[in-house]
């Protein structure tokens, strides 16, 4: 009794977490190139909505994964135009695309509400690993898109950490000018680190439309992707660490629904408030033990890169 | 890589940026930003010149429809000088929305706990204690930024939530109006708790506060010792730091203000609009505050202006919902608005130049 509630807070913990692992390994890659972008909740809702278009419209929720990756990179790429082009100030750029995305997705949803899905990702148990008692019902009895979370993390973790091209991202992210001096085109590699970061985040929208919910609601994310933003910040932009934050509050999500069934009465609205607040103690912890131990975010992360006043 | 088109256009510093050019770039932002939105609308098979013209319609094209703009356009002037007044210090406080409910919430209790005070007494009493409590929601965030840095973007944002989530708490829990058919509302306001209104209009006293609120902030801003502290800390704490300046102070104290006058925002619309406290009393006035302001260039006066075009914009967006929009299209609209007002930035600071040859390199 005592191992299958712990799993199974574990386990959901894990799915209630993904939508903001995705969305954070998208917003890790943006920043780690030196681009703030706070428009994470738009993208994912955006996702969120044109995933749930598309595979209403072809009854395969593999399309509507991929309409959905696309939107959010599209969302994203008028982020790094303003920002990287125009050089526009990243807060506010992010802000518009947050206010641009909520409203576009209850626009184009509007007519989605309460209309259930046929295609859905579903359950798909690893033969073997699934086996292992406590570890295999938490994490390997899932959606392939779970674990498509798992490889992107280790991925995402690899390409920065130990590729040529992750060490150019963060090169772009520290010192702009002193990578464009040794031949990086920082343009580009903002420009697509920028536009990775928002599919990810269609990826994340996708999950909660596609396999969490699985149905369409305006403002679905419910700030799921300003707590991606600010988990970036506790992993101190290191994606193994974006794994175990998610999976975190993930399990601070569905705490309310497991500790109601376990017979504790607290008011629903405090169950749901739960999230944020532990989102900011968590902030102020982390960004007092960071500033201790001098862990900084990327140099050059919210100043516009100018070549001519280099 | 880079594109030839790219490498012919270049961008000189504007020395001065000419007076023509701070005015059509806003401008153009809202008509260019109203074009982008269409072609949205108009993929959904649905004619954006209808609708602009329907939100037009129901905004100006009657009595009624101007004095809502006015209404509609009280609380976004109030929230909109709250966030200009943080982003004037790169304080980035987008808690406005949250600052707005809790401030209600504060107006609220006092209203509920002494119906019997005369108006004179529990109307300033109520603007006082939604100043207060919409405060000290902007001041909880801003002690971690002052004294640890952390991130008052994301802090302000998340306490939105809270906030809104403690003001539905109550209204369907303990503060629920036992005669009120169960819906999530609180008891009526007593007599002297509502704000009285202007001629025969809906048009309220908040208005005058929120006109007052402008011009107090213009006269400090611009004309004293204090207010060039705040320009200058924004510009660069260490300059603020060095020139002797209390930064940590001013960080507590400009974010408490803004919470203030957003919470001031809360009252009035619990105290005029709704005379009670309910579920939803905002349809976003908070979010909308942050493009009024960056739209008027965190200038007090234009922020009056600008409010009652986005008060347009919501009355308009109220119309179009008759006809079957949701209520999402205004986000939407103000979103794209904004796109092109922070894009548009760039010509106010730099002025475009073409070279016709490949450009440097």
């Amino acid at each position: 009794m005592e191992q299958s509630l712990l799993t199974a807070i574990l386990a959901t913990g894990i799915i209630a977490g993904t939508p903001i692992l995705f969305a954070a390994l998208g917003e890790i890659i943006s920043e780690q190139a030196g681009v703030l972008n706070l428009g994470v909740e738009g993208m994912m809702l955006v996702g969120a909505v044109t995933g749930y278009m598309i595979t209403m419209d072809t009854n395969n929720q593999w399309l509507g994964l991929l309409a959905a990756v696309i939107a959010g990179g599209l969302m994203a790429l008028i982020h790094a135009f303003l920002t990287i082009t125009l050089r526009a100030n990243q807060v506010v750029s992010g802000l518009a695309l947050t206010i641009f995305g909520t409203g576009l997705s209850g626009y184009l949803g509007q007519t989605l509400i309460g209309r259930p899905l046929e295609a859905t990702f579903k359950s798909v148990p690893i033969p073997g690993l699934s086996q292992i008692p406590w570890i295999g019902p938490s994490l390997f009895e899932h959606d392939l898109l779970v674990y498509l979370g798992y490889i992107a993390v280790a991925a995402c973790w690899f390409v920065l950490y130990r590729t040529r091209t992750g060490l150019k991202i963060r090169a772009v992210g520290e010192n702009p000018s002193a990578a464009d001096a040794a031949g990086v085109n920082v343009f580009a590699i903002r420009y697509g680190c920028v536009v990775l970061g928002g599919m990810l985040a269609g990826v994340g929208g996708a999950y909660l439309s596609l396999a969490y919910a699985p149905s369409w609601l305006e403002n679905m994310t419910a700030g799921r992707g300003w707590i991606a933003v600010a988990l970036v910040i506790f992993a101190t932009w290191n994606p193994t660490k974006a794994f175990l934050g998610s999976w975190l509050f993930g399990v601070v999500d569905v705490l309310g629904f497991h500790l109601q069934n376990m017979g504790i009465t607290v008011s629903s609205f405090f169950l749901k408030m739960l999230p944020y607040v532990i989102t900011i103690v968590v902030l102020i912890i982390v960004s007092r033990e960071t500033k201790k131990r001098h862990v900084a975010s990327p140099a050059a992360m919210g100043i516009p890169y100018n070549r001519e006043e280099r | 890589m880079r594109c030839e088109w790219m490498s012919a256009i270049r961008f000189e510093k504007r020395s001065t940026t000419p007076r023509g050019v701070l005015f059509l770039v806003p401008l153009l932002s809202v008509i260019i930003g109203l074009c982008f939105a269409g072609l949205f609308i108009g993929a959904t098979g649905k004619n954006p010149l209808n609708i602009y013209s329907l939100m037009f319609e129901g905004a100006f094209g009657s009595a009624y429809g101007i004095s809502e703009t006015v209404v509609k356009s009280i609380p976004l002037m109030l929230t909109g000088l709250a966030v200009a007044l943080a982003f004037r210090m790169q304080l980035w406080n987008i808690g406005a929305e949250g600052q707005l409910y809790m401030g209600a919430f504060g107006a609220t209790w006092l209203a509920l706990k002494f119906p019997e005070w005369p108006a004179y007494l529990l109307l300033p009493g109520m603007l006082i204690m939604s100043f207060i409590t919409g405060g000290i929601w902007g001041l909880l965030p801003a002690i971690p930024r002052a004294y640890f840095k952390v991130n008052e973007t994301i802090t302000t944002l998340l306490l939105n939530y809270v906030g809104i989530l403690w003001v539905d708490y109550l209204v369907y829990g303990p503060w629920r109006d036992p005669k009120g058919f169960n819906f999530p509302i609180t008891a009526p306001f007593s007599e002297s708790a509502i704000l009285p209104v202007l001629g025969d209009s809906r048009i309220h006293v908040g208005l005058i506060l929120a006109i007052l609120a402008a011009v107090v902030l213009y006269i400090v801003l611009n004309y004293t010792k204090w207010g060039f502290e705040i320009r200058v800390s924004g510009e660069s704490a260490i300059a603020a730091n060095y020139a002797g300046m209390n930064y940590i102070k001013n960080i507590l104290l400009i974010m408490f203000i803004s919470g203030g006058l957003a919470g001031v925002a809360g009252m009035t619309e619990v105290s005029a609009i709704t005379q009670r406290l309910q579920h939803g009393i905002s349809p976003g006035y908070g979010y909308s505050a942050i493009i009024i302001a960056w739209l008027a260039r965190l200038n007090p006066w234009a922020v009056v202006v600008v409010s009652f075009l986005f008060g347009a914009l919501l009355v308009g967006g109220y119309s179009i919902q008759t006809s079957g929009f949701p209520a999402a299209t205004v986000a939407m609209l103000q979103g794209a608005i904004l796109f092109f007002v922070v894009g548009g930035e760039i010509f106010v600071k730099y002025r475009l130049t073409w070279s016709g040859r490949g450009g440097h390199k």
